[in-house]
């Protein structure tokens, strides 16, 4: 059976490929060169439209290429927003969460699967059943406001999204790959538990750590709910949430931009959203393709097994 | 301890006293306890509040200390229609999730396999995987940007045909369609992976061997993947099941959440939930729709479970 370089059948004297297999390769062609073009699609709109004057998109609408290219709603967001503050704490915020969640899920993820422990499978109930039953937001927001004065606090965002019972099943399951022997020859030289975990099993467990922490980077990255419920009286706010105000109150909108560099009446708003918009998913935008293998051995190895 | 064998390590006995058991597994019950008070934090403590659905919340006097009211509150939003109404809503758009991600996502995957060249399904895959990665505030921005009737894409099309625009922000009649394609759009990238991947680990020994024996293209993908890919489709589909009344907050808040004249139409539970909350400060009602939800999620993914478990006991989750 002949293969092209890249594994797939190739027509040989032996097997013909029959036309309805040229068929539906024409229909897999057609079809997902459509689906990739709408994924990316809005994209291109805002990015276009950010870099369009505001009287040309008041009068012509959203544009894919600017009729008149100009970076002036960048510069205002650069200038005088409070978009760099914004990114300071987003970053903080996602750095911290992501290192110490990362750490309890790697932790626990590894402990959970060890044969040998003997409570694991009634702590791994405990830790599941918080999927199967939650409160409800109602009770939660008393909790975090009457009881842990978390209201207005960065804490409110910074906990809740560090820890949860899918990304340490995700990291069990990671680290049930790795030999058990590896932790039995640890044992033999009489290493510690801890010591086993932090010098035999987290440099194996490299591909679990970077998919764990991917999935809780991006989490905080793209953190906008715990904002809306907690932050209600911060002027530094996180990337996405501040878009979501931007976008959805006018008087946040003046807010951000400094108002000496714009009277109120010529403020920009509708380019203004998509700089800031674009400002917001940038990073993500360039990264994602880089990281994104991770993400699908994650789904991979997380979907059906929740 | 006897060490006949000196290379063999006892194992911390699953046999043995529970203090013997606790203080030889010390150092892994103390790896799990940033985890266990975490969840004790955030997920159990929350626990006792659910009581607030039980009594006539008042601010001064605390949950415990608020009239006990018994089930009025769950009454008072049965009587007027509204938890039927939204419980209905919230399951008839799953329902459309579930079906229509599954249908897409199969169809994405097998259309991916047939494409021969690897750096265009590379690229074409990480296109389709870019909505999965943005938040769903941007989405929201991403949707208005094309519908909206003054500076929206959409428009300015139709009005370069000389038609009139569209008001879909004036009316909520087209957004439950509105809301199904969103959600497809940023779904199917992700939700064809799990299916790309299925199909990947197919033999291809299997196929080659059917092509030998004459079959076409329509007759490798009905008699070889798609009941290859069953038994995941099948087990997807019933956890999909199990949370159909877990409504996708973020994706309809964004979309119409702050338009009563659109969202009256696609009211979900947690809509419902998060304006009682956030903006009326009811907790009572709050809490109890959402324990409401919560029990028949509950008993939902019970359910689901205890059949994943007689048909394919690997997958059951416990």
């Amino acid at each position: 059976m002949a293969k092209n370089k890249d594994g797939m059948l190739e027509s040989t004297g032996k097997i013909k490929l029959t036309g309805s297999d040229y068929v539906i390769r024409g229909i897999g062609y057609f079809f997902i060169t459509i689906f990739a073009i709408m994924s990316i699609f809005p994209f291109l709109v805002i990015l276009g439209t950010s870099f369009e004057t505001e009287d040309n998109i008041i009068t012509q609408g959203v544009t894919l290429l600017p009729r008149e290219f100009t970076t002036a709603a960048y510069e205002l967001v650069i200038k005088g927003g409070t978009i760099w503050q914004s990114y300071c704490l987003t970053i903080v915020l996602t750095a911290v969460g992501t290192t110490i969640g990362l750490f309890i899920c790697a932790m626990t993820g590894y402990a959970l699967q060890r044969r040998d422990f003997p409570f694991r499978n009634g702590i791994s109930f405990f830790v599941y059943f918080t999927s199967l039953f939650q409160a409800g937001l109602a009770p939660y927001y008393l909790l975090m406001t009457q009881t842990y004065h978390l209201n207005n606090s960065y804490f409110a965002v910074l906990l809740p999204l560090m820890v949860s019972s899918w990304l340490i099943i995700l990291m069990k399951n990671f680290a049930k790959s790795i030999p058990h022997e590896l932790t039995e020859s640890g044992k033999i030289d009489g290493a510690g538990d801890f010591k086993i975990f932090t010098s035999i099993i987290l440099p194996m467990l490299k591909p679990g750590l970077a998919t764990v922490g991917l999935f809780l980077a991006l989490g905080y990255w793209n953190e906008w709910y715990q904002s809306s419920l907690f932050l209600q009286n911060k002027t530094v706010l996180p990337l996405q949430y501040s878009l979501y105000k931007i976008i959805n109150e006018a008087q946040s909108l003046k807010n951000s931009v400094a108002s000496q560099y714009v009277t109120v009446d010529s403020l920009p708003s509708e380019s203004l959203k998509m700089a800031t918009a674009m400002m917001a998913t940038g990073p993500i935008i360039f990264l994602y393709p880089f990281v994104q293998r991770y993400f699908i051995g994650g789904i991979t190895v997380g979907a059906v097994k929740g | 301890m006897t060490t006949i064998n000196p290379r063999k390590v006892e194992p911390y006995s699953v046999k043995g006293s529970l203090r013997r058991k606790l203080f030889n597994s010390k150092t892994l019950i103390l790896m799990c306890v940033p985890a266990i008070i975490y969840f004790i934090a955030f997920s159990y403590a929350p626990l006792p509040g659910i009581y607030v659905a039980f009594v006539n919340y008042n601010y001064r006097k605390g949950i415990f200390g608020s009239p006990f009211v018994g089930l009025k509150n769950f009454d008072f939003v049965a009587k007027s229609g509204k938890l039927w109404m939204l419980t209905q809503n919230t399951i008839l758009f799953n329902l459309a999730f579930i079906l229509l991600d599954n249908l897409l996502a199969v169809t994405v995957a097998i259309l991916l396999k047939e494409i021969q060249s690897k750096s265009f399904r590379k690229v074409s895959q990480t296109m389709m995987f870019l909505p999965y990665f943005i938040s769903q505030v941007l989405v929201g921005l991403l949707v208005f940007s094309l519908l909206n009737s003054d500076t929206g894409f959409l428009n300015v099309i139709l009005k370069g045909l000389g038609a009139e625009p569209l008001r879909l922000y004036k009316t909520g009649d087209p957004w439950p369609l509105i809301i199904i394609l969103v959600h497809l759009w940023q779904k199917t990238g992700y939700n064809s992976v799990v299916y790309f991947a299925a199909i990947m680990g197919i033999d291809d020994s299997i196929i080659e061997a059917s092509m030998i024996d004459g079959a076409n293209g329509w007759q490798k993908i009905r008699y070889i993947i798609l009941p290859s890919l069953k038994p995941t489709v099948v087990i997807l589909l019933l956890f999909a099941l199990g949370g159909i009344v877990k409504g996708d907050f973020g994706l309809f808040w964004n979309l119409v959440g702050r338009n009563p004249i659109l969202y009256n139409k696609v009211d979900i539970i947690e809509m419902f939930v998060y304006r009682a909350t956030v903006s009326d400060f009811n907790f009572s009602t709050a809490s109890a729709v959402g324990l409401y939800q919560s029990l028949i999620g509950f008993i939902l993914v019970l359910t689901v479970n205890a059949i994943v478990k007689k048909i394919e006991p690997d997958y059951s989750l416990f």
